[in-house]
């Protein structure tokens, strides 16, 4: 009897430690998603959130006059769409690529190790928009270190507008967020491999198998659950982009992502019924892809039963 | 004898690594050092150190404020966070209950959430709240994604404590606050300044609601406020004054992380590889 009200009044003080997080939780994330999705049916603007009529799904997709309307028939959104895309596929495997390299570099045992592993937090520690500005000012075209450095080495002619050039700025953006967040994924890719039992290689060794064979067949597999979580994080990350994006070539076609044409409907142009419903398709979207990677990747994300 | 030539191999990709990791930090500053035309001749190695751009950027009068906003803010942020996470964890890791772990997925998958996704709706609580053009508005708005982290990390390491610690101290007759604050804080300093830090850091990053929900340049913080910096025209940005900026407000984090680096990795590869 005593040991039942004694759990039962634990209960209850759990729901009372609880409930502060909860709270919160509901006013800055689930009551804002939910608006966001009820805004997105209606034409309410910036300047007057609380005077608005409900238009269904026309912010979505309208067919009007032998022409459609709506965000998901927008050229200008569906070039967002495959600019983010091109940035998160791109992205993210030359991430993973370089993060586990680099994390095998550092898991060989060599005087300068402690240093190494200490610059790599560098690049990640930097503030996102610091580092925009860093490496906007290193590809400057007329006074960019970049452009200097490879014109001496003699592999362009010519000065290079990296970031005003439409068919480069992709890929310069590319390259900085690559330089911003492998360390992460490596740091991950190294805890991991510092967990994988030494015996493994030593039979492989005895074996006689070359280095390449054992990466695959004995290092990938082990490493393999944390490298699967390192990524969906880096997922979630690029499907989202917006500052690094925003700083270094602003809103234009080449490179605007979905988080961007959100953004700039709904502050720039004051279109909350409009932006509301490119932001939630980008939850959607997100949330789709995600949970088709976690059940593709089998992923248990809680590890051990809590 | 084949040991010789993959240590040079091995060298040479650390250094390739390191310099590629490093410079554009050392650029910055090397920048951040030159003015006038100098600023418009790429060099490599500092030639004279010239402070005129640090002098100017703290000349100007917003920009002390904004750093004392982004300090602000993620003091804040940390703090809250920290207090309203300990609570929780210790609900979701000690007591069971119902739906305790559903509870605790839920507080994961909103950190998925990507903020343009609560945009709209954020601005009208914040602007209900009176909260617009406010750093209030901010600590309140950067919750949604500190404590899902803070809260798992923190839930998964008090999973970890002793049952026994907390039997011993219910046999004494202590309160559940009384066993949070005498028995788990003092355990739980370390994983605490790991989250904190960390919490901190992307606080002091955030740019996307410090941009949507600040208007004027003194309740900016500094991301926002270096993102915004302008010249004469768009063509003739003031590259010495925003590298000088740049590096004010990057060193110290540096220093932090570096300072902590054990368990900042640690606190980083805790919800990842732990799990």
């Amino acid at each position: 009897m005593a040991q039942r009200s004694l759990s039962s009044g634990r209960r209850r003080a759990a729901w009372l430690f609880l409930s502060p997080v909860l709270v919160v939780l509901v006013a800055v994330a689930l009551w804002p998603l939910a608006r966001t999705f009820y805004f997105s049916l209606t034409n309410a603007t910036l300047a007057n959130m609380s005077d608005y009529r409900f238009v269904g799904v026309s912010n979505y997709l309208a067919y009007d006059g032998g022409r459609w309307y709506g965000v998901l028939s927008d050229p200008q959104w569906l070039t967002a769409l495959r600019n983010t895309m091109v940035f998160v596929v791109v992205s993210v495997s030359l991430e993973t690529i370089f993060g586990v390299l680099i994390a095998l570099l550092l898991n060989a045992r060599f005087p300068g190790r402690g240093v190494m592993r200490a610059a790599m937090l560098v690049p990640w520690a930097i503030p996102t928009v610091v580092s925009a500005k860093m490496w906007s000012w290193m590809l400057n075209d007329q006074f960019g270190v970049i452009n200097d450095v490879l014109v001496r080495l003699g592999i362009i002619a010519a000065p290079v507008a990296w970031l005003a050039d439409p068919s480069l700025s992709m890929a310069s953006v590319i390259m900085v967020d690559v330089w911003k967040t492998t360390p992460f994924v490596a740091l991950l890719a190294l805890a991991a491999l510092q967990m994988v039992p030494k015996d493994c290689y030593e039979a492989a060794e005895v074996d006689g198998v070359g280095p390449i064979k054992v990466f695959f067949h004995v290092t990938l597999p082990l490493i393999g659950p944390a490298l699967a979580i390192a990524v969906i994080f880096r997922l979630l990350d690029a499907m989202r982009m917006f500052d690094l994006v925003y700083v270094m070539t602003g809103t234009t076609d080449a490179t605007m992502t979905l988080s961007m044409f959100a953004q700039r409907e709904l502050v720039s142009f004051q279109d909350v019924g409009y932006g509301s419903a490119a932001s939630s398709l980008v939850f959607l979207i997100i949330a789709l892809l995600t949970s088709l990677y976690v059940m593709t990747m089998r992923l248990d994300l809680g590890g051990r039963s809590g | 004898m084949r040991r010789i030539p993959s240590h040079i191999g091995l060298a040479l990709a650390c250094l390739m690594l390191a310099v590629f990791l490093l410079f554009p930090l050392y650029y910055a500053v090397l920048t951040s050092l030159k003015s006038g035309s100098d600023l418009f001749r790429v060099s490599y190695w500092p030639r004279d150190v010239d402070l005129a751009n640090y002098v100017r950027v703290w000349g100007e009068q917003s920009f002390a404020r904004n750093i004392l906003n982004s300090i602000v803010v993620a003091v804040c942020v940390v703090l809250i966070s920290l207090a309203l996470s300990v609570s929780a964890a210790f609900a979701l890791s000690r007591v069971r209950f119902a739906g305790r772990k559903t509870l605790l997925y839920a507080i994961l998958a909103i950190s998925m959430f990507p903020q343009v996704a609560v945009l709209s709706g954020l601005f009208e609580v914040i602007r209900v709240l009176g909260l617009y053009n406010n750093i209030a508005g901010l600590v309140l708005s950067y919750m949604i994604f500190t404590l899902p982290f803070t809260v798992w990390v923190l839930t998964t390491f008090m999973r970890d404590l002793p049952v026994e610690l907390e039997e011993a101290a219910i046999m004494d007759g202590l309160s559940s606050l009384a066993i949070v604050r005498h028995i788990f804080l003092p355990l739980m300093a370390p994983a605490m300044a790991a989250t904190g830090l960390l919490a901190f850091i992307a606080a002091w990053n955030e740019f996307l609601f410090a941009l949507t929900f600040t208007l004027s340049n003194e309740q900016r913080t500094v991301p926002v406020a270096i993102a915004l910096i302008t010249g004469a025209s768009e063509y003739e940005l003031p590259w010495g004054n925003i590298m000088a900026a740049s590096v004010i407000v990057t060193v110290p984090l540096i220093v932090l992380v570096l300072v902590f680096q054990r368990r900042m990795v640690a606190g980083l590869t805790a919800g990842a590889v732990k799990g």
